[in-house]
């Protein structure tokens, strides 16, 4: 983990307000796993104040790939950075998923989730295991780098809710037929809150082990200052809050308290 | 200001905080602040050069005027991959409670412009934990360690004092009143003078360590606070505590925050901070230690100008860990532009 200011290498707009960013970052590429986050300032000054997180959408050659969406104004500031400028970031940060080798596994992704996910296809496949990758989207539209995920050498699923490509519904309901018909060792998600609710209880139905990559609002993004929980149980079923930013972002799912 | 109690409604049960596994080897992972460091050092920028930057706070010695702020700073740890912990004045940890508090339900944390509002609510491990998880850590740093405190009664703040009193390497305790008082209807103790000096008086009669009272800067005269502290006994003051607000999504038409209201903090909040330690450290003779909203050097220097003998970093911590570092190079730079000796000499030297 450490504080560094890496040089934007290339700053690409794939959709209308989804970009692509490459920094050149050795030290944080080293050593990151998929399902950690960089926590970037967005500004200069004062105002934005915080820092905003974004997963290693992909890593290697000691660049970071980020995938975001321009969302606010942190965000806005980032996609106008140009190849040559310097950001200023943290990282890298978080618990990243659990990797294993050999194995099958179903990577499921709502969104902007499949930022995260991507970079776990990638080592999982290193790794020598069997991919199958669920990515949904409202539309056509927001379906991002797929041929790029192709490259993965994975099998890629795909769902919109309005149908407009691939399966028409949610895409757990498409890795729910999957899941019947394939034995699955491992899952992972990463979505909107309740797409991963439902990805966490049919994970639990078919007795699969499953993770999730969770979001809360940050301020430090190491632990000091205990504003980014979320609630959990214990294995005795009490519940407590844990910080997202190094108990997370990723965790087990059957840990993670849906109802909040 | 952060509060205690929970929402109505929030299951009581909840008053456990289970141990975080923090993402492990913070303190391994090689760097700065493992290991004690001599403060005299010839490669500490603090020694030489024949610039002074120690301050006294009544019995208490720091190395320099500048700590972290209760509850940006965990438990130091959290710190220690980004800076060398033995170059701070002090260390200041999270606010300890007698029992574990969980905190409040997230979101707990908004942005607002310049600065930061926060509802955590407290939430620690408990005396316990900290007496045999945390404190050993801390020990192995030369800085003087405050630890902060809050009771929910009168007498809780008696026997935390007693306890931390009793432990070994603590160097004095900051007494955090902008808390509720349960016996009282949740009144916030820091907020009616006599309850205020209640508590003051309820943890000088436990511990001979130094008391700091940091008080909450929501109240209509901060000046009478200080003063019903400053009779009762207290050693030093710090201020400010955060100030109240709320922020609203228009989007959802709800609060931001679980919680409703929160703790302002972070740059926006300077004007407000720096006005209130000049009042106070007007109206009362022990030492006062400034904080809100520092981020740099100058920030720094202009509270110790309007009367603070130290100065804490908070919210800039949490956006740059190195802040608090070059807040201490910055002064000490200042220093030998200005061809002063003795960061006291700056001390209440505000003209007017
Ligand atoms: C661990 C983690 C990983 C993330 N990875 C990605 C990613 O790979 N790609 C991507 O597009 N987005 C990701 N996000 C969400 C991203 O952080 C927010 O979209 C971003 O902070 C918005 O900033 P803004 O200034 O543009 O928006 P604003 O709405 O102006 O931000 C205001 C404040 O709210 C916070 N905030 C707003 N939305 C979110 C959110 N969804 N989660 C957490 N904080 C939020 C901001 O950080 C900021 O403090 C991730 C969030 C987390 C917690
Ligand atoms: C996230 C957060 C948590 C805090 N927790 C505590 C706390 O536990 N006890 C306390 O006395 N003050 C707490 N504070 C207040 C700070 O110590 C400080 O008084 C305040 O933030 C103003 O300084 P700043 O603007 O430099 O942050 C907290 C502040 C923040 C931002
Ligand atoms: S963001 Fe500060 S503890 Fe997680």
């Amino acid at each position: 983990m450490q504080k560094l200011e890496a040089e934007v290498v290339a700053s690409i707009r794939i959709g209308p307000d989804i970009c692509l960013l490459r920094l050149k970052a050795p030290a944080i590429a080293a050593t990151a796993r998929p399902g950690q986050f960089v926590h970037l300032r967005c500004g200069e000054g004062l105002d934005p104040l915080l820092r905003r997180p974004l997963s290693i959408h992909d890593s290697g050659d000691g660049e970071l790939t980020l995938f975001y969406q321009v969302k606010g104004r942190g965000t806005a500031w980032l996609s106008r950075q140009h190849p040559g400028s310097k950001v200023d970031l943290l990282g890298p940060l978080g618990r990243g998923f659990t990797l294993v080798s050999g194995r099958r596994l179903a990577l499921v992704a709502g969104g902007l989730g499949m930022a995260p996910l991507f970079f776990l296809a990638r080592r999982a496949r290193e790794l020598g295991n069997k991919v199958d990758f669920f990515y949904g989207a409202r539309d056509r539209q927001g379906l991002h780098r797929l041929e790029a995920l192709e490259g993965l050498g994975i099998r890629l699923f795909i769902a919109t809710d309005d149908g407009s490509a691939g399966f028409r519904g949610p895409v757990t309901a498409l890795w729910e037929k999957q899941l019947k018909a394939n034995s699955y060792d491992r899952a992972y998600a990463c979505g909107p809150r309740p797409a991963l609710a439902a990805f966490a209880s049919l994970a639990a139905a078919a007795a699969v082990t499953a993770e999730v990559s969770l979001e809360e609002r940050m301020a430090c993004g190491f632990g000091a200052c205990r504003g980014c929980v979320t609630a959990l149980r214990d294995s005795r079923g009490e519940k407590y809050y844990e910080n997202v930013c190094t108990g997370g972002p990723v965790f087990d799912a059957a840990a993670v308290c849906w109802e909040g | 200001m952060e509060q205690v109690e929970k929402k109505p409604g929030a299951n009581p049960k909840n008053r456990r905080e289970k141990l975080e596994f923090r993402g492990k080897g913070l303190a391994g992972t090689g760097c700065a602040g493992s290991g004690s460091k001599s403060r005299l050092n010839p490669q500490d920028p603090e020694a030489g050069a024949g610039v002074n930057l120690g301050v006294r706070l009544g019995d208490l010695t720091l190395p320099n005027p500048v700590m972290p702020a209760s509850g940006t700073f965990g438990f130091g740890e959290e710190y220690a991959p980004f800076i060398d912990l033995n170059r701070l004045g002090a260390l200041v940890v999270k606010t300890i409670t007698l029992e574990p508090t969980p905190g409040n339900p997230p979101p707990r944390l908004m942005e607002t412009p310049g600065g930061l509002l926060n509802s955590i609510g407290l939430q620690n491990p408990g005396l316990e934990v900290f007496l045999r998880e945390k404190l050993p850590y801390l020990r192995r740093f030369t800085p003087p360690l405050i630890v902060n405190i809050a009771g929910r009664t009168v007498e809780e703040y008696g026997e935390l004092a007693a306890r931390l009193g009793a432990a070994e390497g603590i160097a004095a305790l900051e007494v955090n009143i902008s808390c509720p008082n349960v016996r009282e209807g949740g009144i916030v103790f820091g907020t009616v003078p006599e309850m205020a000096a209640r508590v003051t008086a309820a943890v000088k009669g436990q511990t001979r360590l130094p008391v700091i009272v940091k008080l909450t800067p929501n109240v209509t005269d901060i000046t009478v606070v200080a003063r019903a502290v400053e009779d009762a006994g207290a050693d030093a003051l710090s201020l400010i505590n955060t100030l109240q607000g709320m922020a609203i999504d228009l989007e959802t038409r709800r609060p931001a925050l679980a919680n409703i209201v929160g703790g302002l903090s972070g740059p926006a909040v300077k004007p407000v901070a720096l006005y209130a330690v000049w009042r106070v450290a007007r109206a009362v003779k022990i030492p006062v230690i400034g904080m809100g909203g520092i981020v740099t050097a100058r920030d720094a220097l202009e509270f110790l100008l309007a009367g603070a003998r130290a100065v804490a970093v908070g919210t800039a911590g949490l956006v740059n860990p190195g802040a608090i570092i070059e807040v201490i190079d910055g002064i000490k730079t200042y220093l030998q532009e200005q061809g002063l000796q003795d960061v006291n000499e700056l001390v209440g030297a505000l003209q007017i």
